[in-house]
């Protein structure tokens, strides 16, 4: 029994896992491009990505993986995710990203905004571009100052992917509470519980290592 | 050789008019010092020549080329600026040091950047750690800025300025974020270049040095340029009646 539920198990997990690094591949990036909007001189650009970011932020992302799953279907009569499996696993993963893009934009803006001034006037008056500027010196202190809430958010999203099930993406949970109806056992779920402590013990471990890594500087 | 022209700059920020018409020259190997209560514009002014600051009007040239001119629009675009920075250096009050970079990548960054060089590179690190070894910190090339103090990060930031060959190099009140007994090791390697005729601009309040090393003494305050000239004449014997407030309550301080 016990191997058979271990590899379930691991065939949800799997599923966890593939939405959780997904998620993170793209989420990162697009937070990166959201918090230069929400930074953005030009009001026009910024005053729309701020409500985006307080629609996202303001609601549940239960709700939001419903309304993204069933809302093209019943708004305009066309279910742009195709059927079956992948096509819920791709509206899951849009949620997620959407969700997630938000919240990183946010972290990223406070890391950004926190880098003294000086900082780019010093490489302004040396002659350097405004790209070399970021990437050469300030991109790596803003990932100094931002390892600690994005892990904070990167665990949570390891236990926020369970969400996914509401719109039938099979992860470890939902296979877990299988065996409840099939086998009238609930010790698989405790199983699920073990899992999840075990990644984001790894999770932890890997943060503690970026941030010993950038602690060469101040 | 007349190396720097200023004419007519005007600057203000909102209601507040920082620079109501500064004109001023000097010529190349000059030391002009800038001396002036907080307030009275010096910085602002120290800026506006780096591009920090874009005066509202006025007119900068630097050996006879025109950098900025307020009436012709395509000296303002910023990859113009840009390109046009490297005439100028500038030292901050607050050093502003990258603190990833060790003190040899701080001076190599920049010139890397401009010549496409990595930081192996040969001729590159010879000539930062030159610059690093003029400073007094042969031993300390290593270092990341928090390690080192006050003192050796302004000349750090002194060396990095060096490295770019700016035709003018600008310190914006170098010791003042200094414990007193750091501002000496900084001030004698500005003397040092004072000595190799390097051409800078100097805002201060170190009065005795400013009298040692200048060629021009700058008095302002409110926003104009009250006096100028001769160092032992501006700061020994002021003509005007502002300059002579200033400098007696500083000397009573």
């Amino acid at each position: 029994m016990l191997s058979t539920v271990t590899l379930t198990l691991l065939k949800g997990f799997l599923g966890t896992l593939r939405l959780f690094s997904e998620t993170l591949l793209f989420a990162l990036p697009l937070g990166l491009i959201i918090s230069f909007g929400s930074m953005h001189k030009l009001k026009i650009l910024r005053l729309p990505v701020r409500f985006l970011i307080w629609i996202i932020r303001g609601t549940p992302l239960m709700l939001q993986l419903l309304v993204i799953y069933y809302g093209p279907g019943i708004i305009l009569g066309n279910n742009v995710w195709g059927s079956g499996e992948t096509g819920r696993f791709i509206a899951a993963l849009c949620a997620f990203v959407l969700n997630y893009a938000c919240y990183f934009s946010e972290i990223f803006r406070g890391g950004i905004q926190s880098i003294p001034v000086g900082q780019y006037e010093a490489g302004q008056v040396l002659g350097m571009t405004k790209g070399q500027i970021f990437f050469k010196v300030i991109l790596l202190q803003v990932i100094k100052r931002i390892v600690p809430p994005i892990s904070n958010e990167v665990i949570t999203l390891v236990k926020d992917t369970s969400l996914a099930r509401v719109i039938a993406v099979y992860e470890i949970i939902w296979e877990g509470q299988s065996f409840i109806k099939s086998a009238g056992i609930i010790w698989p779920l405790f199983y699920t519980g073990i899992f999840y402590l075990l990644f984001s013990g790894l999770l932890t471990l890997f943060f503690g290592f970026i941030e010993k890594k950038l602690s060469y500087f101040r | 050789m007349r190396i720097l022209e200023v004419l007519n700059i005007k600057k203000d920020f909102g209601y507040i008019e920082v620079l109501k018409d500064i004109s001023f020259s000097m010529d190349s190997g000059q030391v002009v010092s800038i001396i002036g209560s907080s307030g009275s514009g010096k910085t602002t002014l120290l800026r506006c020549l780096n591009f920090l600051e874009i005066p509202d009007k006025g007119v900068i040239k630097v050996r006879g080329e025109t950098l900025f001119d307020s009436d012709k629009p395509d000296t303002r675009s910023e990859e113009a600026i840009r390109q046009k920075r490297l005439h100028f250096g500038l030292v901050f009050q607050s050093f502003n040091l990258f603190p990833q970079y060790t003190a040899l990548e701080n001076v190599m960054l920049a010139p890397s950047l401009r010549e496409k060089k990595s930081f192996n590179d040969e001729g590159l690190r010879k000539r930062s750690s030159d610059l690093l070894s003029l400073m007094g910190l042969g031993e300390r090339m290593g270092n990341y800025p928090h390690q080192l103090s006050g003192g050796q990060q302004q000349r750090v930031a002194i060396a990095r300025a060096l490295a770019m060959n700016p035709d003018i190099l600008c310190f914006d009140e170098p010791t003042s974020a200094l414990d007193p007994e750091l501002t000496g090791e900084v001030l004698k390697v500005i003397r040092e270049l004072a000595r190799q005729k390097t051409t800078m601009i100097i805002v201060t309040h170190e009065m005795a040095f400013a009298r040692d090393v200048s060629d021009v003494v700058i008095f302002m305050d409110k926003g104009v340029i009250v006096e100028q000239g001769d160092p032992k004449d501006i700061i020994d014997n002021p003509k005007e009646e502002r300059t002579r407030k200033f400098l007696s309550a500083l000397s009573r301080n």
